[in-house]
Parts: C-alpha cells; sequence; structure tokens
C-alpha cells in the first residue's frame, strides 16, 4: 500500500537502534511486521493501512486525527474490545480488525 | 387571550399534551424552562413499559395498556406529518431474572393482576432455555425472564424533537428559556415568568415535571412530587445483541446498550456514582457476558417525577378551575394517551377518560 | 485505594513541575498520565527522542528532559498508561490501566491535562489523510513518523513549528495555507510594546520564518474557504487566496487554529469555568495559584488557559506550593518567598501571549462553518442539524446534544462542543461564553463495563441512596 507517512529510521536519517525489533501482526487479516513497543497507530500509517475503520453511523472511513487519545477515530479492535490505536503500542501476535462499521443497523426495530 | 391554553413545562408530558390539544384546534402557547434545568425527557430509558405497572392499582395497569395500545398509531401519525423515525419497537419486553425465587415470586403478582383485570394480561414466564431460544446472548446465570407482550420502547430524544417540531408546526407556540413563577386567575390565566414577561391564557395545565412542587401551591395544588434518581450507562454502538428490552437492558436503535436503571432517593442530585455505576454494570454482565468488553460512552443520571404511591397525579385545582395538574414519570409510556385521550379530559368530555383514581386529592 | 497527599492528573510539564515540588516539600505524589511515558504532549517521549531527533524537534522539546528526570523520586508514584475516566469531588480517580481499572484517593488534586486542538471543522476533514498539526508533531515525535505529501493550514505559531521540524527531517510540506491576515497582524501590533518583554519567542518566530522560507515553502496568507477534497482519503486541499481559488493536490492535511484547555474533568467536577475572550475558550476559574471553585482542586498548564510549557511548569509549582501550605508542609512565608520569582518568570512568560492571541485568530471559516459540514465527527452532525435544531428552540448545548447527538458519542464532545457553542452563539447573537458547554460526566473517556463493574471491589459497598 502506498503512503505518505515516513519512518525516519528506515530512511536512515536517525538510525533508532533503541527501538524494538519487528514483530508480526495482523490487520483485518493482513500479516504485517511492526516495531515492537513502537505507537501502534504511528506503525499502522507507516505501513500504509488506511482507512483503520468504518464509522458505524454512515460507514464513512477515517483514520488517525489527533494522534493524542481525544478524538477516537483511530479505533481499532483487539481482543474483542474497541481501542484507540494511538493509545497503544505494538505487540508481536496482535490480531488487530475494524470495529464494527456502520450505517448502524436498528438491531431492536422491526 | 393569547392562548386557549397555556402548558406549562416543554418535556414530553407537556409537549403531548400541547400536541393533542394543538390538533383539536386549540390555540395553544407551551412555556418551558432553561437548557440547566432537570429534564427527565432527555434522560429517561426510552420503555413504553406495561409489565410491572399497576401491581396495586389495576386502573393504572388499564390507562398504561391503552397508551401502549394507542402508541402504533400516535408514532405513524408524528412520523406521517414530519417525517422522522421515532424507533418504535413494540414486540414485547422482558424483565430478566437471575434468581429463580424472585421470578416466581414476581410471576405470582402478575397473575393476581391478570385476575383482576379479566384474565387479560398477556404475559409469559420464560425459563432459561426458553429465554436462549429468544435471546442467545444470555448468560448461564440467567434463571428466566417475565415476558408481556405490550411493552416496547422507542427513541425518547426523537420523540421529544418530533413533539417540539410537530407543535410548532400545527400552530401551536413554544417559548424556551422561560421559568413560570406565579400563575394568576381574573378572567383567565396570567402566567409570570421570572424574566419579568406575563403570558395570558384560556387555561393552563402544569406539567412542569419536578417544577410543579414549587409552582402547584400558587395553583391550588398540593403538588406532592419527589425527585428519585435513575442511572443510566450506555455503550458504545454495537451489532444486534438483544432484540427486545428489558426494563434495565435495551439496544437503542442506534446500537448503544442502553443500561439502567436504579432508584435512589437523593434529593436534587442528578449526579452519577461510582457504587451504582458498578452494581448496574454488574448485573448487566450476568444478563448479557459479551457486555463485559463493551465500552460505555456516557452515563448519567435522571431525576423520576415521584408521587407517594408512584401514580400519576390528573387534578383539576379546586381554587383555580381551567387550571389542570399533569404529571407522571412514565410520561414515554403515556405519551400516546396524553396527546390522543387527555385532551377530552381536560375539555371535560363526556367521553373523556376516567382518571376519578389520579386526583391528587388521594394523597389527604 | 491508593492513597496519596496529592493526585496529579497528567504528566505534562506543569504535571511533572508541581509533583517535583510537591515532592521536595515532603507530600506523597501519585502522577496518573494516559501515556507510556512522560512528558504530556509538547515533551512527548522526550526521555527516548531527545536522543534520536533532537537535531529536528529543538532544543525547546529536548528541554523537557529535566523535568522527566525530576519524577523519578521516592514520594512520587508515576503510573503511565493510566486513563483517569471518573473524578470526584472527595478527590478520588477511578482509572484503568491495560484495561484493569483501580481507585485512588488525594487529599489534594491537581488537574494537568492541558490543551486539546481547537477543532477546525472545514468540509472533507473527516477524511483519512486529514490530522491536527499537533498530530503529526507527536508522530514525529513519539514516532520519528513524518507525514509526508502535506498541507498545513490554519493559523498559529505551531503551523510554523511543525513546518519547519519537517523541512529539517527532510520532507518540506507542499505549502502553509494560513487563515490570519494582514489586518489582524496590524490589530495584534498595538500589544507589541508589552509582547517586547516575551522577545525570546518573538524571535523564535522569526528563525522559524525565514528557515521556511530558505527550504522555499509556499506560503498564503489570508485563506478562507478551505476546503479538503477526497472520496475515501483527501487528495487536495482547496481555498481562496487573493481573490483566486486554489487547489493544491496533497495526501495529508494537517489543520491547526489554535489550541483550547481540555476542559474535561474540570467540567465533570461542575467547577466554575468562565470565558476567556482573547484565547476564545473556556477554562476554569482559579486564583493566583491555580486554586479552583472547589478548594481542593487546582489546575495548572494549559488546561488552565493557554500559556505554553514554560508557562505551564510555573503554575505547576505555584499550585504545588499552594498545596504543601493547605496541608501544613510549609508556612505562608515560605510559600511566598518560594513563588515570588516563579510569578515573575510566569509574567515574562506570559508577555508575548495576547500578540500571539490577536494576530493569530481562529478561522473564522471553521467557526461558522456551512450547513453541510460534520461538527461532530462521531455522530456525523453537521452544522446545518444544529441551527435546524435551534429552531426547534435549542437554547443551549444540552438540549442541541439531545436532538442532535452531537457530543454522545466516543470522544465525548471533545472535537465539537465548541463549535455548537460558537453555532448557538451566533444564532442569538450573543458570545459563546454565555452560550456555555454540555454537561460532562463519567466516564471521561470509555471504558469497558467491566473496568465499571470492577470499582465495586474498590468501595465500602453500594452508597446509601443506592437500592
Amino acid at each position: 500500500m502506498k503512503t505518505a507517512f515516513r519512518d525516519l529510521a528506515a530512511g536512515g536519517a536517525s538510525a533508532d537502534a533503541s527501538e524494538g525489533a519487528r514483530v508480526p501482526v495482523s490487520f483485518e487479516g493482513r500479516a504485517l511486521l511492526l516495531r515492537a513497543g513502537a505507537n501502534l497507530a504511528a506503525e499502522l500509517l507507516v505501513a500504509g493501512v488506511m482507512p483503520f475503520r468504518h464509522t458505524p453511523v454512515s460507514g464513512a472511513p477515517r483514520g488517525p486525527f489527533c494522534m493524542m487519545g481525544a478524538c477516537y477515530d483511530c479505533l481499532v479492535r483487539i481482543g474483542g474490545v474497541t481501542q484507540q490505536a494511538c493509545m497503544i503500542e505494538v505487540a508481536g501476535g496482535m490480531e488487530i480488525a475494524m470495529p464494527p462499521a456502520g450505517p448502524a443497523d436498528g438491531g431492536t426495530d422491526d | 387571550m393569547e392562548a386557549d391554553w397555556a402548558i406549562v413545562g416543554g418535556g414530553v408530558v407537556g409537549l403531548s399534551v400541547a400536541y393533542g390539544l394543538v390538533r383539536r384546534g386549540h390555540r395553544v402557547l407551551v412555556l418551558d424552562g432553561s437548557d440547566a434545568d432537570f429534564r427527565a425527557s432527555r434522560g429517561n430509558f426510552g420503555l413504553i413499559w406495561v409489565q410491572s405497572k399497576g401491581l396495586a392499582e389495576p386502573a393504572y395497569a388499564r390507562w398504561t395498556r391503552a397508551s401502549a395500545a394507542l402508541w402504533k398509531d400516535f408514532a405513524a401519525e408524528l412520523s406521517a406529518a414530519s417525517g422522522a423515525d421515532l424507533s418504535l419497537s413494540q414486540r414485547g419486553g422482558y424483565e430478566f431474572f437471575l434468581d429463580e425465587g424472585a421470578l416466581e415470586l414476581q410471576a405470582r403478582r402478575y397473575d393476581r393482576l391478570k385476575q383482576e383485570l379479566g384474565g387479560d394480561y398477556p404475559y409469559q414466564v420464560l425459563g432459561h432455555n426458553a429465554l436462549k431460544r429468544e435471546e442467545p446472548a444470555i448468560g448461564p446465570r440467567v434463571a428466566g425472564a417475565l415476558f408481556h407482550d405490550e411493552d416496547g420502547h422507542v427513541n425518547p430524544l426523537a420523540l421529544l424533537r418530533t413533539l417540539a417540531s410537530e407543535v410548532r408546526r400545527c400552530g401551536g407556540t413554544v417559548v424556551n428559556g422561560v421559568t413560570v413563577t406565579d400563575v394568576a386567575q381574573s378572567g383567565g390565566f396570567t402566567l409570570r415568568t421570572a424574566d419579568g414577561r406575563s403570558f395570558r391564557a384560556g387555561r393552563v395545565v402544569m406539567a412542569a415535571g419536578l417544577g410543579a412542587a414549587t409552582l402547584g401551591p400558587r395553583l391550588g395544588f398540593r403538588a406532592p412530587v419527589r425527585p428519585q434518581r435513575g442511572q443510566v450507562l450506555i455503550t458504545e454502538r454495537m451489532p444486534p445483541l438483544l432484540s427486545r428490552p428489558s426494563g434495565t437492558l435495551r439496544q437503542v436503535n442506534e446500537g448503544g446498550i442502553q443500561i439502567g436503571a436504579s432508584n435512589e432517593e437523593v434529593g436534587l442530585d442528578d449526579g452519577t456514582s461510582a457504587s451504582v455505576s458498578a452494581r448496574i454494570a454488574a448485573e448487566a454482565i450476568a444478563v448479557l457476558p459479551d457486555l463485559a468488553r463493551a465500552r460505555v460512552v456516557r452515563s448519567w443520571g435522571a431525576l423520576r417525577i415521584m408521587s407517594p404511591d408512584g401514580l400519576p397525579i390528573y387534578q383539576q385545582s379546586a381554587a383555580m378551575p381551567g387550571a389542570f395538574m399533569v404529571t407522571c414519570h412514565s410520561g414515554i409510556t403515556l405519551a400516546a394517551a396524553h396527546a390522543l385521550r387527555l385532551p377530552a379530559w381536560l375539555e371535560g368530555r363526556a367521553d373523556a377518560p376516567d382518571l376519578e383514581v389520579f386526583r391528587e386529592d388521594r394523597f389527604s | 485505594m491508593t492513597e496519596a497527599d496529592l493526585i496529579v492528573l497528567g504528566a505534562g510539564p506543569a504535571g511533572m513541575a508541581a509533583a517535583c515540588q510537591a515532592a521536595g516539600a515532603g507530600l506523597s505524589v501519585l502522577v496518573l498520565d494516559e501515556q507510556p511515558r512522560a512528558g504530556g504532549q509538547i515533551y512527548r517521549d522526550v526521555a527516548r527522542a531527545a536522543a534520536l531527533r533532537g537535531r529536528i524537534l529543538g532544543s525547546d522539546y529536548t528541554g523537557g528532559q529535566a523535568l522527566v528526570a525530576a519524577l523519578d523520586h521516592p514520594l512520587i508514584a508515576h503510573l503511565p498508561g493510566a486513563v483517569a475516566w471518573r473524578v470526584d469531588p472527595d478527590g478520588t480517580v477511578a482509572f484503568s490501566r491495560a484495561g484493569v481499572a483501580g481507585m485512588a484517593r488525594g487529599r489534594r488534586l491537581l488537574v494537568a491535562t492541558g490543551a486539546l486542538e481547537r477543532p477546525m471543522p472545514v468540509p472533507g476533514w473527516t477524511l483519512p489523510g486529514v490530522m491536527t498539526a499537533g498530530a503529526a508533531q507527536i508522530l514525529l515525535k513519539a514516532s520519528g513518523v513524518v507525514a509526508g505529501d502535506a498541507v498545513l493550514a490554519g493559523s498559529g505559531p505551531l503551523l510554523y513549528l511543525v513546518a519547519a521540524q519537517m523541512v529539517r527531517a527532510g520532507t518540506p510540506p507542499r505549502a502553509l495555507v494560513e487563515t490570519q491576515g494582514t489586518t489582524d497582524l496590524l490589530a495584534a501590533a498595538r500589544h507589541l510594546p508589552g509582547a517586547l518583554a516575551g522577545w525570546r519567542m518573538l524571535a523564535k518566530g522569526g528563525a522559524l520564518l525565514r528557515e521556511l522560507a530558505g527550504a522555499g515553502v509556499p506560503r498564503f496568507r489570508g485563506a478562507s474557504a478551505i476546503a479538503v477534497e477526497g472520496a475515501d482519503h483527501a487528495t487536495a486541499i482547496t481555498f481562496d487566496c487573493g481573490g483566486t481559488r486554489h487547489r493544491i493536490p496533497c495526501s495529508t492535511v494537517l489543520l491547526h487554529h489554535g489550541v483550547v484547555p481540555n476542559t474535561q474533568v474540570t467540567r465533570s467536577l461542575a467547577l466554575a469555568h468562565d470565558w476567556d475572550a482573547a484565547q476564545r475558550a473556556f477554562r476554569p476559574v482559579r486564583d493566583g495559584w491555580g486554586r479552583t471553585s472547589l478548594s481542593t482542586v487546582f489546575v495548572a498548564g494549559d488546561g488552565a488557559g493557554i500559556g505554553g510549557a514554560g508557562v505551564a511548569a510555573l503554575s505547576g509549582r505555584l499550585a504545588a506550593l499552594a498545596i504543601a501550605h493547605d496541608l501544613g508542609r510549609i508556612c505562608a512565608g515560605d510559600r511566598d518567598l518560594a513563588a515570588r520569582p516563579l510569578r515573575v518568570r510566569r509574567a515574562l512568560d506570559l508577555a508575548a501571549r495576547p500578540f500571539l492571541d490577536r494576530a493569530f485568530p481562529p478561522f473564522r471559516g471553521a467557526l461558522a462553518p456551512d450547513d453541510a459540514t460534520i461538527i461532530c465527527r462521531c455522530e456525523e452532525v453537521t452544522a446545518g442539524d444544529i441551527r435546524r435544531h435551534a429552531a426547534l428552540g435549542t437554547l443551549g448545548p444540552n438540549q442541541a446534544k439531545a436532538f442532535s447527538r452531537a457530543g454522545m458519542g466516543p470522544c465525548q464532545g471533545r472535537f465539537c462542543a465548541a463549535s455548537v457553542a460558537e453555532i448557538l452563539a451566533a444564532l442569538q447573537g450573543t458570545s459563546p461564553g454565555r452560550i456555555g458547554t454540555h454537561r460532562v460526566r463519567a466516564p471521561l473517556k470509555p471504558v469497558t463495563l467491566a473496568e465499571i463493574a470492577a470499582l465495586a471491589d474498590d468501595l465500602p459497598g453500594p452508597g446509601p441512596g443506592a437500592s
């Protein structure tokens, strides 16, 4: 996938030995190798993942917006729980999915 | 005279009555309070609820069921006129029980009421397995449920918004941001507001919720209403999990699971507390274990308007004939009756519903 | 239940400085911070990133290392990754770490939760590829990731700083689309004499602009009618400038028109707030020490009013001094003596603020968005929805929320409350300060039902009112 987000360390501009080794994770079944301990949203952006989800209201695509845990646009689902990708760190084996998308099925309507 | 009727209170109760009056050709003025007032209309659970109502007073059960039966036409009329979707669903509802003994005890109460109603009270006792067939998401600790055919739910905020819009569209006048402080009678009524304005109307309906406690005596009512807090949690939007509402859990039309409820005597405090939140969260998880991992996006407290026996009050003032008090804690359930049946009672017509049992002098 | 003399919410400059000052006076301090490492947004991850990217991020950033290092104190317990989601007036805080809930109680509470980007609703701002300028900077600080193919749009010194950092990272932005105009600069000029006391800050701004000019980054000033194009992702930014419509293809749009105090916690406590007309934002009412309308709760840093990192740290220290005095650890004389130099430096650091506030006002087009523009990102409510509901008697933000669902989603109004207030204020011909904002309640951040239920283990049993 094409991405506008560049990892400086990968380009050698500021080699970053302290940051983690790459570990396998998956996003919607797609295998990715991300830096362990790195910010998940940033890693997904560099990996070209976009959108992160579709809204439960209209199904519109969304990706990270604030990167500081305030906007809830980078929501993903890990372990059956909706999580803010910008607030968690990469761990090997993470199975990441998009949260359920809309337009919302009424659920209770006839 | 500016209006035939002034309605004090622009919540669901006041607007339902106002809507009922405007659709019968009356000139109606609604005086509504401020953005920060206590508003049960914004905090309620959205149930159109029949079961357990009137266990000690069959007339209340009848009035509730009459309203529930009117709801389909009421919603259809509102939707046809406004295009709004109220997300009405009346496919029955549950009362879940974790304790088999409690379930049996409540079932016996329902059975007594059924006998008093001449056998017409369509409820069933569902054991765990029967309930599980209807609602596969229930957890192993659920002993069963009482199911009543006539229960349902609606989007209460869509109802409030639609009533606010329809009353205006049908020619009613709604003034927001005013607090009625005094009412005087002299060839009609003069209503004075805190900001120094006054409004004239032929007759008055006080549907001011908890505000009735202070305004009521000015109109010759005792208005024995008190706040009772209920706390509610609501989850993020989820795929379908629960097909019908219960008294404490319902999946709203947007997808969130709404969780209640508490009954707390804490005065005019509509806050939330960690202890009650924790308890109702644990109870919800016991019923629907999948909820454990659902995120709660909001919680709130809201104040029910309770009379001493929990039943509505419909009363014309003896001191000021032409002034009426209408109050209840089930404004959503009773909205259809308030719009479609109560106007005849306000007008004093022969075909008015018999509301004698709801007079406030029952508390004297 | 963990007990502490002082609970600090947030490990940014205000929280870190306050924790140090308080611990120095002998107070036990619990610092709860959402991020995995201390620093707040301004010093995000500074302990790790300073050595790696200090050249790009600059000395204002790397200077935060000292504050982080000082958190290592025997009386300070710093819990990273702790999301506070319920704060009660008795000093009890419910928080979660990695999905596990806990409670703590402090004799005093310091809210140091910083700022949020002022929401900038323009057409297309919900598209993937559109972020805040702050987000781009956080990516750079915490992750060493730079947003390429980007245009920065809006107003404020942060745009220049982020643009310069992108230049230093070897990925200059395609353009700077600035909404402030010459009239704003002229109007700001009357604040210049006062601002000269803060000349260092102004000089830094000048240096940044020279850096951008040297890199050949095009600047458009006085831009209006900004919109982002794209179907599933941003593909271009369009705007009016100098009498013509411009279109710049890009896949990243970074928006910014100032930051506003994050008042979620102070609002949830129902503390008094007032409207700061110069900064066009609400802030908690506080005295010179940061004490709020609830005497056991203090606020410091940008959450108390935007002043920047230096002011935040100084305000944190001042609050800690008042708290240490409250709890009997220092006498009034020592408190006042220690406070004097802090106040002098704070006044200096604030000197340039009126100039900056006036020179870089919020983008008018985002304060009064077109009807079709989404203002509530979570519930996808448009400005037109709010205006239509206003015609149904919506006087305030609580009714607007009930009618429109604006503010009901997971962000709980952080990115729409200001817009709702602006729209209703414009319709009523009044100030957003008179409109107010909707009520904020727990959970301050969405937590699982299991986490809420778990609090029962930390509580003495159902409250007296519970049935």
